[in-house]
């Protein structure tokens, strides 16, 4: 029983991430129609929305080319992956061996390069010109998310996800500014990456300024659907980091991770995930969107705070 | 790790708020949101002196928090908001340099005086020698704050600030100045903001803005 429960808690997880996330989405949605007092869809809407695109027949531009369709598969693979490394109930992930926070980041990025190649590959304005924008804002927000990772590293002396998450929950409280810095900076990453309000709007399809949805005007049905669990994931995912790095309180620790245990921090990850959507609904209701090119300016700031973070973390070991 | 106690705990977050703040000051656009992150620096260096005086005991450092809170919460930004009231300056032009490249420029400042300071540091004695960077960065940042803007108000910000950093480095590498020279910087700075405050009108009467490069060129007498 003992040797199973790793890949138990492995297995619990990924299906957790993959089942979850639309309805992480859906929360969201929900939470903002209620603070913008319109009436909101159901909160299975995208569930729906993705059954209904795997029964549709998928439409192929003529020009396109097999990494056209190869690229939704890819995508939604790298996010399962990510989602393997991401203690989000338990600490002891066989996986993690594979992967530390740095993999993790270039495994985000091996996603972001799929979209944006296939973006281009049909060669719609529209593709390439999000395309460029997901890249650059991309190269900006990378290097900020690492700095994230590196300050919480260097308190937990670990750069393995499940560690670090494991170190932080189980040490005496202690304030760490940086560590607030940081969280921060990596709210701001999660927005702009995830393409939240102010750098993208995510409600529009049709919009000059659009990033995620311009990349994915060409396709239809099935990759349409991978494509947008995909993103859900990806989401899912990024909240799953700032829980393991900034609360990790409540995920089953340490060596002794019995089913239980596991079955006691879904309901705190559902709850964690709950105050997560709406205090996005909440960003979302109260900024409005950036130009697009302020959104370096934006990045910086997050860059900025999380070097701030781990430069106070040196200076005061704090 | 050993775990700090906990006041120290709190004045090393305060101090890296300080540090943030001066960021903050950087990058702000508006001239009375330069005035309110002032206020606000003046209220975390008065929390600051009250709790390294609770903690060490020091009777003159209560009384110094007491004249932060009095001369640099309420009383010059409350002249500030004034002048800017009077003067209908809300908005600094463009800073010479984009806020992005300030950003890095205040980045690599700070690793600098970290640097710097780290000898001084070691010398120490004091609890919160570690402090003492953040306070070498805070007085070079505004110093870059004075640098990049044009306006006269938001230099003069950028001036107190500097005064602020100068007060918190006084207070982590010794746990304060002696009260005779703490008073004396009182008086200059409040003399001085009364001076300037008077500048500043006759700047805007001789030359119909605030903007301090008209002061660069020299002019021929009319």
């Amino acid at each position: 029983m003992s040797a199973l429960t790793p890949w138990l808690t492995q297995a619990l997880e990924v299906l957790a991430a993959i089942a979850l996330a639309p309805l992480f989405v859906g929360w969201i949605v929900q939470c903002r129609a209620w603070l913008q007092n319109k009436s909101a869809p159901s909160i299975w809407l995208p569930y729906r929305a993705i059954h209904k695109l795997f029964h549709k027949e998928a439409v192929l531009a003529e020009r396109a080319s097999p990494l056209f369709r190869f690229a939704p598969y890819v995508v939604f693979g790298s996010m399962a992956c990510a989602a393997a490394v991401i203690p989000s109930m338990g600490t002891r992930l066989p996986f993690s061996g594979a992967a530390d926070a740095i993999a993790l980041v270039g495994l985000l990025a091996t996603a972001r390069v799929f979209v944006s190649l296939a973006a281009m590959d049909v060669g719609t304005a529209f593709g390439s010109l999000g395309a460029r924008r997901e890249m650059m804002v991309g190269f900006l927000a990378e290097p900020a998310l690492l700095m994230v990772i590196f300050v919480a590293s260097l308190i937990s002396s670990t750069t393995a996800l499940p560690a670090i998450s494991d170190a932080l929950a189980t040490q005496p409280f202690a304030l760490y500014p940086s560590l607030a810095f940081t969280a921060v900076a990596f709210v701001l990453v999660l927005l702009a990456e995830n393409a939240r309000i102010p750098v993208d709007n995510p409600a529009t399809h049709l919009e000059l300024t659009m990033i995620h949805e311009a990349m994915l005007l060409e396709y239809s049905a099935r990759h349409l659907a991978l494509m947008e669990w995909a993103a859900s994931l990806k989401l899912f995912n990024y909240a799953c980091i700032g829980f393991a790095l900034f609360v990790p309180w409540g995920i089953a620790t340490g060596e002794a991770q019995t089913p239980l245990a596991l079955l006691a921090a879904l309901p705190i990850l559902a709850l964690k995930l709950a105050a997560a959507g709406l205090g996005l609904a909440v960003i979302e209701t109260v900024s409005a969107k950036l130009r697009v090119f302020r959104a370096p300016e934006f990045l910086a700031t997050a860059f900025l705070l999380a070097m701030l973070g781990l430069l106070v973390n040196l200076l005061l070991r704090a | 790790m050993t775990a700090l106690p906990f006041d120290l705990q709190i004045i090393n977050a305060l101090s890296a708020l300080f540090l943030l703040l001066a960021f903050a000051m950087l990058t702000q656009r508006r001239v009375v949101g330069l005035v309110n992150l002032l206020a606000i620096q003046g209220a975390l260096l008065c929390a600051a002196t009250l709790l390294l005086a609770y903690r060490t005991g020091q009777t003159h450092l209560y009384l110094s928090a007491l004249l932060t809170l009095a001369l640099k919460v309420a009383f010059l930004p409350w002249l500030l908001h004034r002048l800017i009231r009077r003067l209908g300056v809300y908005w600094d032009s463009e800073p010479l340099i984009n806020i992005a490249g300030t950003m890095l420029l205040g980045l690599l400042i700070v690793i600098f005086s970290f640097g710097l300071a780290q000898p001084i540091a070691a010398l120490a004695s004091t609890a919160t020698r570690n402090a003492i960077g953040i306070a070498v960065a805070v007085v070079l940042l505004s110093f870059l704050t004075m640098i990049t803007r044009r306006k006269a108000m938001s230099q003069v910000v950028g001036f107190l600030s500097m005064e602020n950093g100068l007060f918190f480095g006084a207070m982590s590498a010794t746990y304060g100045m002696p009260m005779i020279i703490e008073l004396g910087v009182a008086l200059d700075v409040l003399v001085a903001m009364l001076v300037l405050g008077v500048f500043f009108f006759q700047i805007r009467e001789q030359f119909d803005s605030l903007d301090l490069h008209h002061l660069e060129s020299l002019r021929e007498d009319q």
